[in-house]
């Protein structure tokens, strides 16, 4: 609840924005942006008569279709999946419950490429709109489950029961009062999982599923096609910004926390009964598809064997190199994010809130533009200097990754009111030490979610690297295609199965963080979600 | 203001400091990945080859020469444009590539330095740049993979053009992005015409409906599982696949069109030298040992199952000796960059 004592003391009302705080949060955004300029700039360079060519064809028109019909199914799929494996783990008895919430997070950290990659090997005939679908949801459906299991841990339960008691039959409780309750966690997983499919790369492409995203993929490499290519990127991001957009209206105004943790006690759960084994085949049907297809394929994959032409290479060193990368990229998205979430939480004024949301857009741009475009400005403003060098491919990762790094920052610098820092302050605490004992142990957790959610995906990030990387350094993820990309599957296994081991451990991380702070979560599902800062009602 | 930056200031300046030492750590923590030799003198090559064959051949190199080599694979049309993209400044001393036209595209942009006479002189110059801006180090030809399950012999297409009948319907693999595909687009063109071309790409397209997949590996990979009957590569992708499944798992079989059919391409895979190359002298000694008989003799050994051109080497690898192949006759400079396939791919809508 600290959030609404946050917004009511709203310090920044009437005064000017902290000059260095948005100056530094101003940078970050023109950096993120970057790629935008390159898409732009590109773009308008062959002329509007071309362009306009190369975007009012048949083609378009089927990407479009094909990317918007995915994106709402795979979306709409998540919500009812997320949040019905939400609710059976959070409000019912079904047997195993903290295990099954742990196990439902981790899928999260397998690529989305190896997890097409698991199915093509079980089903070789796999693929189409259905295909990618069921790929899609599988990989992504925890970015809803996540936030709707921890608010609904933080929302009152004495609600549902009270509407039972009226006499709401158990589905008009949970379709009214629960689904409402977690409404805005349920609208904030949804847009991420929009923005995910609107970028995704990998999994369509070993599907042969066309989306706007393979075919820009197709225009910049087969075609030699920059133009084109940027022309479609800029549909791309025009949808995230329709999609980001929608969410505004559809989410509602509504408050949906309650003040006070006051009546707050153990929930009762909810007796299945017979349903209960029923229950549990479903969610464990969910764990069975979304984690132990891939892992068993790959477990599969290398007790199998078999040949390669391809020459050995060190799994340690890849290991150690995507750690590394992957480390690096989350300590400076985690840092980048930090003036913007604690602008946007300590003085939500219009702008500063626009400026935020504006950031969430890049998640639409696919890894390879944001590659390319790097590659363009170091090109033409640097000499070339830093291109392909590790500390640019960092870069690439922190702006690719840069707004999961925003929603949980600034998820965690919500739960740190301004006030407490003023209390420790007045009872004559030095700044330091309010910094050690105040700040940093209500924020520091929720850094950590962002550090290894921006980990999570820099692990597995395939596209930029492939651009990026300095030449000779080797990660899991260009080990891993330069092996499948020869049909060398068994070969390709291991690094696939090293990098669902290192996604596993912060997929554990964040489950378990959420496990036990539920309010975090509901605050990730509000961060997406500007309205929600001003929430008092007079 | 004064206000204002106290409230939301409290504990933001060791924050700062904290921030500061942390991203310092990331950044040398990133600075730590490694490779195998990273070496910022060593000659850098940009290779869309197989990785197999080039590793062996950077290899063989490093021994005879003492220059060290970094290597760069990813798909040779994305190095090309990358390239164009890096500029002056790229840090490609060399361009290997699997087909002329990203040669012929680089080529076209300015970009390559002219090699020298001597390693021209390795490779018939049928197989060379027109204007001797790239060598020719080995060739390929388009091939059909069949399942031999599913079709004999005596059933097969003897012209490519002959895919677009409809008897082919739901019977043909296509990875119709592959640039191992554009020399054929190029090659009907040439031949039957712009409209021709289009009218058959769309027919094929057409015929492979759900067959069309990303890669020319996957093509091979279902055609030999039988979930297609016919499919439209290169040898190499055959002979591969034979390696990985052996030959108890290998229910397919590749076959030539009749000869000089238009869908019988030979492409040539070559190497050329980048103008802003700091490195030229190492990277002419470069293309010199690709062409030598020791480099060819790698090739001719290799799973790559590729013909060598040069300096006399001939291989058995593939089943077809390199003389009694009957391609057509299109020439390099008629492939030229691809740019007209790949306007045709785009009109059919296969790009």
């Amino acid at each position: 609840m600290s959030r609404l004592r946050a917004a009511r003391h709203r310090p920044g009302r009437r005064q000017g924005l902290p000059p260095l705080l948005t100056l530094g949060a101003a940078v970050v955004t023109l950096v993120v942006l970057l790629p935008l300029v390159f898409l732009v700039v590109q773009a308008l360079q062959v002329g509007w008569a071309e362009l306009r060519q190369l975007l009012f064809r048949h083609l378009t028109a089927v990407l479009v279709w094909n990317t918007v019909t995915l994106v709402v199914v795979v979306t709409a799929l998540c919500i009812v999946v997320g949040t019905l494996a939400a609710w059976f783990v959070e409000r019912t008895d079904v047997p195993g419950r903290r295990m099954l919430a742990v196990l439902l997070v981790i899928p999260l950290g397998i690529p989305d490429f190896v997890v097409s990659f698991g199915w093509r090997a079980v089903f070789p005939s796999i693929g189409g709109f259905w295909a990618a679908v069921l790929v899609m949801t599988l990989a992504v459906y925890p970015l809803v489950f996540l936030p709707v299991a921890a608010s609904l841990r933080a929302a009152d339960p004495v609600q549902e029961e009270v509407a039972r008691s009226l006499g709401l039959g158990r589905v008009r409780t949970f379709l009214t009062v629960t689904v409402g309750q977690a409404r805005v966690a349920i609208f904030g997983g949804a847009i991420l999982v929009g923005l995910v499919v609107l970028a995704e790369f990998g999994a369509f492409e070993i599907l042969g599923y066309q989306t706007l995203t393979t075919e820009i993929y197709n225009e910049f490499q087969v075609g030699f096609n920059e133009p084109a290519a940027c022309a479609l990127s800029l549909i791309l991001v025009l949808l995230g910004a329709l999609l980001l957009g929608g969410e505004d209206l559809v989410r509602g105004h509504g408050r949906t926390s309650r003040v006070g943790a006051g009546t707050s006690r153990p929930m009762r759960p909810v007796a299945l009964g017979r349903a209960r084994p029923l229950a549990l085949g479903g969610v464990g049907a969910l764990v069975v598809l979304a984690l132990g297809v891939p892992v068993g394929a790959i477990v599969y994959l290398l007790v199998q064997g078999g040949n390669t032409t391809l020459p050995p290479a060190s799994l340690a060193i890849a290991t150690a190199n995507t750690f590394a990368y992957a480390a690096a990229a989350g300590v400076v998205a985690t840092l980048a994010a930090l003036p913007i979430a604690l602008l946007s939480v300590r003085f939500p004024r219009r702008r500063v809130l626009g400026m935020e949301r504006v950031n969430l857009v890049v998640l639409a741009v696919p890894g390879l533009v944001i590659a390319l475009s790097l590659t363009y400005l170091t090109e033409h403003f640097l000499q070339g200097r830093f291109y392909q060098t590790s500390p640019l491919l960092v870069l690439a990762y922190a702006i690719m990754f840069f707004p999961l790094a925003v929603v949980s920052v600034r998820a965690a610098v919500a739960r740190a009111p301004v006030g407490l820092e003023e209390v420790g302050a007045s009872l004559g605490v030095s700044r330091r030490s309010v910094l050690w004992r105040v700040t940093l142990p209500l924020v520091g957790p929720g850094l950590v979610a962002a550090f290894a959610l921006v980990f999570l995906e820099t692990a597995t990030e395939l596209t930029a690297t492939l651009v990026l990387h300095p030449t000779d350094v080797q990660t899991l993820a260009t080990q891993f295609w330069a092996y499948q990309e020869n049909a060398s599957y068994s070969q390709a296994a291991p690094y696939a199965g090293v990098m669902v081991l290192i996604a596993a451990v912060p997929g554990y991380v964040l489950g378990r963080w959420f496990d036990r702070q539920p309010e975090r979560a509901t605050a990730i599902g509000r961060a997406t979600a500007p309205v929600q800062t001003v929430p008092v009602p007079a | 203001m004064q206000v204002s930056r106290g409230r939301s200031g409290v504990g933001m300046r060791p924050l700062v400091g904290a921030a500061l030492s942390c991203a310092l750590g990331a950044v040398l923590l990133a600075g730590c990945a490694q490779g195998a030799g990273s070496d910022p003198n060593a000659l850098v090559v940009y290779s869309g080859q197989h990785v197999q064959t080039t590793e062996a051949l950077v290899a063989a190199f490093e021994r005879a020469t003492g220059i060290n080599v970094s290597l760069r694979s990813d798909d040779e049309d994305v190095l090309a444009d990358q390239i164009v993209t890096e500029g002056s400044r790229s840090p490609a001393d060399v361009f290997y590539t699997e087909n002329s036209p990203p040669l012929q595209y680089l080529a076209s942009k300015g970009l390559l330095a002219p090699v020298e006479p001597s390693t021209l002189a390795n490779t018939p110059p049928r197989f060379n740049s027109p204007d001797g801006e790239w060598v020719g180090v080995s060739a390929r030809v388009s091939v059909m993979v069949y399942n031999t399950n599913l079709l004999k012999p005596d059933q097969l297409p003897t012209s490519a053009m002959q895919l677009a009948d409809p008897e082919w319907s739901g019977r043909i693999a296509l990875a119709g992005s592959e640039t191992d595909f554009q020399p054929i687009v190029t090659s009907i063109a040439h031949t039957h015409g712009r409209d021709a071309a289009l009218r058959w790409l769309e027919a094929v397209k057409a015929n492979a409906a759900s067959h069309t997949y990303p890669d020319n590996e996957t093509v091979t990979d279902r055609v030999n599982r039988g979930q297609v009957a016919l499919g439209l590569i290169n040898q190499y992708y055959w002979y591969r696949e034979r390696a990985q499944v052996g030959a108890g798992g290998t229910h397919s079989a590749i076959a030539f069109f009749a000869p000089r059919d238009v869908g019988y391409v030979m492409n040539v895979s070559g190497a050329g030298i980048l103008k802003s190359s700091p490195h030229r002298s190492e990277a002419q000694r470069f293309l010199a040992f690709l062409t030598s008989a020791a480099g060819q003799e790698i090739i001719a050994h290799s799973d790559s199952f590729e013909y060598p051109v040069a300096s006399g080497v001939t291989t058995a690898q593939p089943l077809t000796p390199f003389d009694q192949l009957q391609p057509n006759g299109i020439t390099i400079a008629e492939l030229g960059t691809g740019a007209e396939a790949i306007k045709l791919l785009q009109e059919a809508q296969l790009l």
